[in-house]
């Protein structure tokens, strides 16, 4: 990779804000940065605009004010195809489609790329093994499947084309805490090997202190921390400390 | 003479008229089916159209059938033929519940699930054809066997305007008060409802997702 110094950044928030058309102001003046093969944790209660900070990622939302900038160029100039078929998408629950089998599921994208059947069915065996299922799964529906299985094909749909982004939208949120930490775990293993760009929102700090490389802490719209989570966990910010303490009790075994 | 008598005495007819019901209610499902489907989806994508077509539909709805198969009379190509004016009627009763079937079935695909295929780079065809109709089809399919139905009833009266069907009899009956005439419409109608409920119920159930 050579010189310029924007080379690291997948993408960037230019004080970016986003209001619904009532007016009411859901994400105000943004600047982010998010950098290459980085998992940066989105993380905030519920409300706090870490979702609609993902949704302008791949333009499911557009921003009021400034720009979110893809690769270097603002997302409203892409072709939105373009951007979300190189742009990962997991959210709570999988979202996965009911009609479809597990196979066509994972194989959507690249379905939708024209790929031949033949590559298709490849990829998915491999995406099966790469998620940990085993491959009669491929037949069935998901409601046959159980949480845990169906999240970890959603993961599996999410890299079916190989894209360098991935947004994860709470996606362990609806497991129960067994499954959570193994598939957090998984996650874990195979972003070591993946090296993806990963935005990924929660709320639960014991997640983000885990997966993040860098953790951004959302409060009614504004971003008011961005850091490590070694920095995180003692940060002297009265606001991080507060969220820290509010969580305190949670954290038995830090593993950071 | 009961009616099981006059029925096998005059089955000629009664099958004539029961064909010429069938096609009544046939050839006007099929142009409702491809006018309101379409309306319907459309006003899933310009929110705009909505309350102008589901009202003007409502509308229709509430005109009286006689009344409007006499609104209908004037109008050029249409009312010169008392088969094309009914077919047009019992299109325009057939609309409302196809079109509000196809928006409800289709606002009511999960939004996750159609925010994960927007997400996922699918264009608004491909959302459609491949996610939202499969999905909204048991929901479109129950809104045909409702018109179907509705149909079914309302071409009785397309005889008033000399449009055939199993009307004939009822209204050649109710001037003889002939309870068999009468009967020999009703009875044969009735049959025709209940068959086209259970088959188009069978399919609805069978395009139904899980």
């Amino acid at each position: 990779m050579n010189s310029s110094p924007r080379d690291g950044v997948a993408i960037e928030f230019r004080n970016v804000s986003y209001c619904l058309d009532g007016g009411r102001e859901l994400l105000s003046q943004l600047n982010l940065e998010i950098l290459r093969g980085e998992t940066l944790v989105l993380l905030g209660r519920s409300g706090s605009g870490k979702t609609t900070t993902l949704k302008l990622i791949n333009r499911l939302l557009a921003p009021t004010a400034g720009e979110v900038a893809v690769d270097g160029r603002p997302t409203t100039t892409w072709d939105v195809i373009r951007l979300r078929r190189m742009i990962g998408y997991v959210i709570q629950d999988a979202g996965l489609f009911p009609h479809f089998t597990v196979e066509r599921n994972i194989g959507l994208v690249p379905k939708l790329e024209k790929w031949t059947a033949e590559r298709i069915q490849k990829r998915v065996e491999e995406l099966l093994q790469l998620v940990g299922l085993d491959h009669q799964i491929a037949s069935r529906y998901p409601r046959e499947l159980s949480g845990g299985q169906r999240q970890r094909v959603g993961v599996a749909r999410a890299l079916a084309a190989d894209p360098p982004i991935l947004l994860m939208d709470e996606p362990f949120g609806a497991l129960d805490p067994i499954t959570r930490a193994e598939l957090q775990r998984e996650f874990q293993a195979l972003q070591m090997r993946l090296q993806k760009t990963v935005v990924f929102v929660t709320h639960d700090m014991r997640e983000a202190l885990l997966l993040g490389t860098r953790i951004a802490l959302i409060e009614a719209g504004r971003l008011v921390a961005l850091n490590t989570p070694q920095a995180f966990l003692h940060s002297k910010d009265p606001l991080v400390a507060s969220y820290v303490d509010a969580f305190r009790t949670d954290l038995t075994t830090p593993r950071n | 003479m009961n009616f099981w008598q006059f029925i096998v005495q005059n089955h000629t007819e009664v099958l004539e008229l029961t064909w010429e019901h069938i096609s009544l209610v046939g050839i006007s499902m099929l142009i409702a089916v491809l006018i309101g489907i379409p309306l319907g989806i459309l006003i899933t994508r310009w929110p705009a159209l909505n309350k102008p077509v589901l009202g003007g539909a409502n509308i229709i709805q509430t005109i009286p059938s006689l009344a409007l198969f006499g609104f209908l009379l004037p109008v050029p190509w249409i009312g010169a033929r008392a088969g094309r004016l009914a077919v047009l009627a019992l299109t325009l009763y057939a609309l409302l519940p196809l079109i509000r079937n196809t928006y409800t079935g289709i606002r009511g695909v999960d939004r996750a699930v159609v925010e994960a295929g927007r997400a996922m780079g699918m264009t608004d065809r491909q959302l459609l054809f491949q996610v939202e109709l499969p999905l909204a089809l048991g929901v479109i399919i129950a809104g045909v066997r409702i018109a179907t139905v509705l149909s079914v009833g309302l071409a009785t009266i397309a005889a008033a305007i000399g449009a055939g069907g199993l009307g004939e009899f009822i209204f050649r009956g109710l001037a003889m008060v002939s309870d068999q005439l009468i009967l020999a419409g009703a009875v044969p109608a009735a049959a025709l409802a209940l068959v086209a409920d259970l088959g188009l119920g069978w399919v609805e159930k069978r395009l139904s997702p899980q």
